[in-house]
């Protein structure tokens, strides 16, 4: 590395003992880090390895006279518990349901943004935008038009479609859907931005070869394109499938979980449990629940796509 | 990669004679019906996904702008009245200055310290590097809502409860990984040459970071600042579990309120999410083509 000849070269004129170059020269990059470091180790590091230790508790901030230590009491009750189960159902369901879509639309999105035409940087501006919105705010806009009074379905019924009064958030179907919908509309552009931007180090010459032998649209796109894409698509997904499995702040303003816990997915019963029942001891055994749950979906997820192979 | 210029040529020439080729063929008609057909089916999906994107916007500045009992799907005629009964009455006016606080020093922070691990990230080698790496990618699968009870207990003890300071860490924390890894390949894009020649010429590694490598960087700052200014400006779930005084609340908690009494003012509503909207959209429209070409440049892959 060129850095061995930095300015120590310059500066030997300076007498410095062995010792103290060493530190000198070895401690600079740990020092630059350390504050990253503190600040990981502090607010990150030991708080996760303390929801093990809470998890062990019973430990509810509204009734300090029960606390103390249960052992294993905290996962027998998640056993037996009905809410837990189909709340990992509804995860499921949500997941795999934002995931897909999103990276259909998405990929889409991003092919046909990346083909020359008039007024494209406009319509990329458009296209992104959602994407910088909070949950909280994908939840007051999407509520404007589920409601009864005065969205969508008000017009619609003035119209003559449907009637008066309904709206998507009422039925436990339909509230899941609506959720979805109004989630995609903020999660697609995760995706068209990230396939956009490994689609524009694609090279040219490869589509130029496959034409030139005669390779249609799709034959292009199918051995051409998706293997290109091939790694940053995995990547994405993932961190798509992590981020969807966590999203709590759409589905807790939105939904608040209902109708009859409907759309109560794992992380919003620990958000839910943390913040409304204040029972911290069980809010750590679901969350040490949704951690194993998650590293197993990661590791297998890395194993059979052979994500790094060939990177 | 590279292929040598007889090479191109040849291909290119190929490319062209086929063109002229089918262009004169009755084959060459149908080919350009079909490019018709792509075009328009391209250019469909695109404006119905345009419309997709732009209306949801639309519609809530819609509820804002127009008087209330309005049911016109134009924003004319335009008041004013909603914004201020939510920036006066409600208190946005507080909560967006809270936001605005929170926001700008988290930006700070973050990319101050990105920009300090970054440098020793590229400049230097060092045995704790490489798993310094990889354990800044592992944090990316912790997620958010699995912290709130342990990070509540570590400020309750921190006595951080209620304070916006406790905002600031958090935001700068989740959001510092991405940042260093950014950055980390923002600076090893920028030639070690240009700071030796600094070296050579009697700068200090402070002064030829001063003076060689800030400005080129400045577009990567630029970028990281930003994602640590929309993402602090959206936190919602750790402002409504930390902040339990209605004159500490950021925007987003002031907005969940609003959303627990739906029922009464919709214009309100509207109007408090464009005051939630109009910063980070803003942010988001200067920086979203460096977005694209700030990725492309090879910034996220290892």
């Amino acid at each position: 590395m060129t850095i061995l000849l930095n300015k120590d070269g310059l500066r030997s004129r300076v007498r410095e003992s062995d010792l103290v170059k060493t530190v000198r020269k070895r401690g600079v990059p740990y020092l630059l880090l350390s504050p990253t470091a503190i600040l990981m180790l502090v607010f990150l590091v030991y708080p996760l390895g303390s929801i093990f230790y809470f998890s062990l508790q019973n430990y509810n901030v509204s009734k300090p006279w029960d606390n103390g230590y249960v052992g294993l009491g905290n996962f027998i009750t998640m056993m037996h518990d009905a809410l837990f189960w189909s709340s990992l159902r509804v995860t499921a369901n949500w997941v795999v349901a934002e995931v897909s879509l999103q990276l259909t639309f998405g990929l889409i999105m991003a092919l046909i943004v990346n083909e020359a035409f008039k007024g494209r940087g406009l319509a990329r501006a458009v296209l992104f935008s959602p994407w910088a919105v909070s949950g909280v705010l994908t939840t007051t806009i999407w509520l404007l038009i589920y409601n009864p009074a005065v969205g969508v379905n008000k017009y619609l019924a003035d119209m003559g479609i449907g009637q008066y009064g309904a709206s998507p958030l009422a039925g436990a179907d339909s509230a899941f859907w609506a959720a979805v919908l109004a989630e995609l509309w903020r999660g697609v552009p995760f995706f068209t931005i990230l396939i956009l931007a490994d689609l524009q180090s694609a090279s040219g010459e490869l589509y130029e070869a496959a034409q030139v032998d005669g390779a249609g649209r799709l034959r292009r796109f199918w051995n051409i394109t998706l293997p290109h894409l091939k790694n940053s698509i995995i990547l994405a997904t993932l961190l798509r499938v992590v981020w969807e499995f966590n999203n709590v702040d759409l589905l807790y303003t939105l939904t608040g979980g209902g109708p009859a816990n409907a759309t109560t997915t794992l992380p919003l019963y620990v958000a839910r449990t943390a913040i409304t029942s204040k029972d911290f001891g069980y809010g750590a055994s679901l969350t040490v629940a949704a951690f194993i749950i998650l590293s197993i979906i990661t590791i297998l997820y890395l194993r059979l796509t052979k994500f790094g192979k060939g990177l | 990669m590279k292929s040598n210029t007889l090479e191109f040529t040849t291909r290119d020439d190929a490319i062209r004679e086929e063109c002229k080729r089918r262009a004169l063929t009755p084959g060459g008609i149908a080919k350009r019906k079909q490019k018709n057909r792509d075009r328009f089916l391209l250019y469909g999906s695109l404006t119905m996904y345009v419309i997709f994107s732009a209306v949801p916007f639309y519609w809530m500045f819609l509820f804002a702008v127009r008087p209330s009992g309005s049911t016109s799907l134009v924003p004319w005629p335009m008041t004013l009245e909603h914004f201020r009964t939510v920036w006066f009455g409600i208190g946005f006016g507080v909560f967006f200055k809270n936001s605005v606080f929170v926001a700008t020093l988290s930006l700070v922070l973050t990319t101050g310290v990105a920009l300090l691990g970054g440098y020793a990230l590229a400049r230097y080698q060092f045995r704790w590097k490489a798993p310094f790496l990889v354990a800044m990618i592992c944090t990316q699968f912790v997620p958010g809502s699995m912290m709130l009870i342990p990070l509540f207990e570590t400020f309750r003890s921190l006595g951080l409860i209620n304070s916006l300071t406790s905002l600031i860490i958090v935001n700068t924390v989740f959001g510092l990984p991405l940042s260093i890894i950014l950055m980390y390949g923002f600076i090893r894009n920028i030639a070690v040459e240009l700071e030796e020649a600094a070296w050579v010429d009697g700068c200090s590694r402070l002064q030829a970071f001063r003076i060689i490598m800030l400005p080129l960087l400045r577009p990567g700052i630029v970028g990281v600042g930003a994602f640590a200014f929309i993402d602090s400006w959206n936190n919602f779930l750790f402002a409504l579990m930390f902040l339990n005084v209605q004159d500490q609340f950021t925007v987003p908690v002031g907005l969940s309120y609003m959303l627990g009494d739906f029922s009464v003012d919709f214009g309100g509503l509207a109007a408090g999410g464009v005051i939630a909207a109009v910063p980070v959209v803003l942010v988001f429209a200067y920086v979203q083509k460096f977005l694209v070409q700030g990725l492309s440049a090879g910034a996220v892959k290892g």
